[in-house]
């Protein structure tokens, strides 16, 4: 399946198959502090179920909700679907690059640059290298967005449809 | 799990499918088509971990109805949805909502300028309520916005004006506003209660924050007390350092920093979890649900309120014993060209006209109406009628009543949905009978 033709905005349904086809994120910038966002946000994806490396070489060695933190993205042993860059626009170029290098070996999928971070150039260079890209947004948000739970917080989730969710009930 | 079924249109729907379906889709359960009323306090935690993750903010989920309840968010979705804007937070009245607002961001000592036209009671809320709090509103007249330019101070967190003021068929000059509140580094906050989103759409033009009475329009049948502030998400509350219970480590939470942890859901996610649940001023389940249910006819009923209000105007305006008529819906008032551009759809449905003969004609005119309430609220479907100057504005001074347009000789309207031709007669046969 190809990239998306820009990066201004992303469809719901483009959103949801990423999510729904990931399973495990590298977190690049992952926080030991529980009030950052995003040790919110690894915590968020931990109870949906995803598998979370936390990438962070000052904290590497030590744990973060009970996984292991790694100096870099080469060096988590498994495999991972996404890398979840919470570092600044320009570092987030580098990221990608060391993504790109290691898309085979690791099976990454996709990169996907957090709220506020967006780097034009490099989602170029990965869509170039057939990963797909998503800036300036929050998995957690979109997450919770698409599967109601925004909602219930007092926020515009934008879905409107008449249809039941079916839910697993037990 | 395979792809559930998309709809990625939902951004374009129109205004009529988002009133009748935002935030309210089947219950999943059950299959319920209406929204449930939770009337419910407490919710399960699934174990101690996901209790944590919720009182740390780290989860979306409900806790204590204090805080958010199932019903009252379809509500906030529904409102925040109709507006365009990041999200909402309900509570008890519209008044609540003020509070609620403000305590955001202001802190003691504080000043803020509002317009001198607004809803008596926000006068008196904010003049003599907020001053306990230490919080000083600055009133101007709005109609110049270099006044209100002039009147910014160091201290200033927010300019408050109401889109269509009540009572008096004054409409506020809402682009010319943001862009002063924008170059002061502080939001515009828009009551958009007598216009609802239907007629007047403030965060198109630039404002930050609206407020709402739901008690009046949205819910439409006179039946439930709310209100609700709605968030655009676009106010960068870290521009300048004014903001330190959005942008600065909370203390009631730790340490966390709003605007850095939610971002453009600062400002919903703070109104909930601190402001809810330190004031308290919650909405109950069963007023969503009713205000739920007015949502979902708001363009149908908002047609034909302004529809009916327009022809009472002109009624009036050539009726013997009527001295003048103030309706932004009128080619004569002074607000004509300001409601076309900001109301295209339509001036809202309250409007004030003074009798021939003052306050003694005025206060029989309202005793001679046989369809006409007498009562103080508006926004409902039956046909409202009011004295200010005797009864809402009572609390003002003779200054500030008129200057709120609620002099001896006003009377103000609501107009309803009755047959349009009785409503008319209504008010003739009391005009008449006043006057004589
Ligand atoms: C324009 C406006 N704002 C605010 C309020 C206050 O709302 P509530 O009565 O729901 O507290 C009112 C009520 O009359 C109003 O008309």
């Amino acid at each position: 399946m190809g990239g998306i033709d820009n990066h201004d905005s992303y469809s719901d349904a483009y959103l949801r198959r990423q999510l729904n086809s990931i399973k495990a994120v590298a977190l690049v910038g992952a926080s030991p502090n529980w009030n950052r966002p995003s040790y919110f946000v690894m915590k968020y994806l931990q109870e949906k179920g995803y598998r979370i490396y936390p990438v962070n070489p000052r904290a590497a060695g030590t744990e973060i909700l009970g996984e292991k933190v790694y100096a870099s993205l080469a060096e988590i042993p498994d495999n991972y679907d996404m890398v979840d860059i919470f570092r600044n626009s320009e570092v987030a170029g580098a990221i990608t690059d060391e993504a790109i290098d290691l898309k085979d070996s690791k099976n990454i999928k996709l990169v996907w640059m957090q709220l506020t971070v967006r780097n034009d150039a490099a989602a170029l260079r990965a869509e170039a290298a057939g990963l797909q890209v998503i800036m300036d947004r929050c998995p957690k948000i979109e997450f919770g967005r698409l599967n109601c739970e925004l909602s219930w917080g007092g926020f515009n989730s934008k879905v409107i449809t008449a249809k039941r969710r079916k839910v697993r009930i037990g | 799990m395979s792809p559930k079924p998309i709809n990625d249109k939902s951004q374009n729907y129109g205004f009529e499918t988002r009133m009748i379906h935002a935030g309210a889709q089947p219950e999943p359960i059950t299959g319920a088509r209406q929204t449930p009323i939770h009337q419910n306090t407490s919710y399960v935690f699934h174990d101690a971990d996901h209790a944590a993750s919720l009182f740390n903010l780290q989860t979306f989920g409900f806790i204590y109805s204090r805080l958010t309840n199932p019903t009252v968010a379809v509500l906030e979705e529904r409102i925040a949805n109709l507006e365009d804007g990041r999200g909402a937070t309900c509570c008890a009245s519209g008044h609540a909502a003020q509070i609620l607002t403000f305590f955001a961001i202001m802190e003691p000592g504080d000043s803020f300028i509002a317009s001198n036209r607004l809803y008596g009671g926000s006068i008196t809320q904010f003049g003599k309520t907020f001053k306990k709090f230490d919080w000083q509103a600055t009133f101007v007249d709005v109609d110049d916005p270099e006044n209100v330019r002039n009147a910014l101070t160091p201290n200033c967190k927010a300019i408050f004006v109401e889109s269509l003021a009540n009572p008096g068929g004054v409409v506020s000059d809402l682009e010319s506003l943001s862009e002063i509140a924008r170059d002061a580094g502080v939001p515009l906050i828009v009551d958009n209660t007598m216009a609802t989103p239907y007629l007047c759409r403030p965060f198109e033009w630039g404002a930050d924050l609206v407020v709402h009475s739901t008690t009046k329009f949205l819910s439409g049948n006179g039946t439930s007390v709310g209100g609700c502030v709605v968030d655009s998400g676009r106010f960068n509350w870290a521009q300048n350092d004014k903001f330190t219970g959005l942008a600065a480590p909370e203390p009631a939470y730790h340490g966390l920093n709003f605007y850095e942890s939610f971002g453009d859901m600062a400002f919903t996610t703070h109104a909930h979890a601190v402001g809810l649940r330190d004031l308290g001023s919650t909405m109950a389940p069963m007023n969503a649900f009713h205000t739920l249910l007015g949502c979902e006819t708001l363009a149908l009923r908002m047609e034909r309120h302004c529809e009916n209000a327009r022809k009472v105007a002109e009624f009036l305006e050539s009726h013997p014993n009527v001295a003048w008529v103030s309706s932004a819906a009128l080619p004569s008032s002074p607000y004509y060209e300001l409601a076309r551009k900001y109301m295209p759809k339509g001036a809202g449905a309250v409007f004030t006209f003074g009798v021939k003969g003052g306050y003694d004609v005025g206060i029989k005119v309202v005793d001679n109406c046989e369809i006409f309430s007498h009562l103080a609220n508006i926004g409902d479907a039956k046909s409202l009628i009011l004295h200010p100057a005797s009864t809402t504005h009572r609390q003002l001074t003779e200054e500030q009543r008129i200057a709120a347009g609620a002099g001896p000789d006003v009377i103000r309207l609501s107009v309803g949905l009755e047959t349009i031709d009785d409503i008319t007669a209504d008010l003739d046969q009391a005009l008449r009978a006043a006057s004589n």
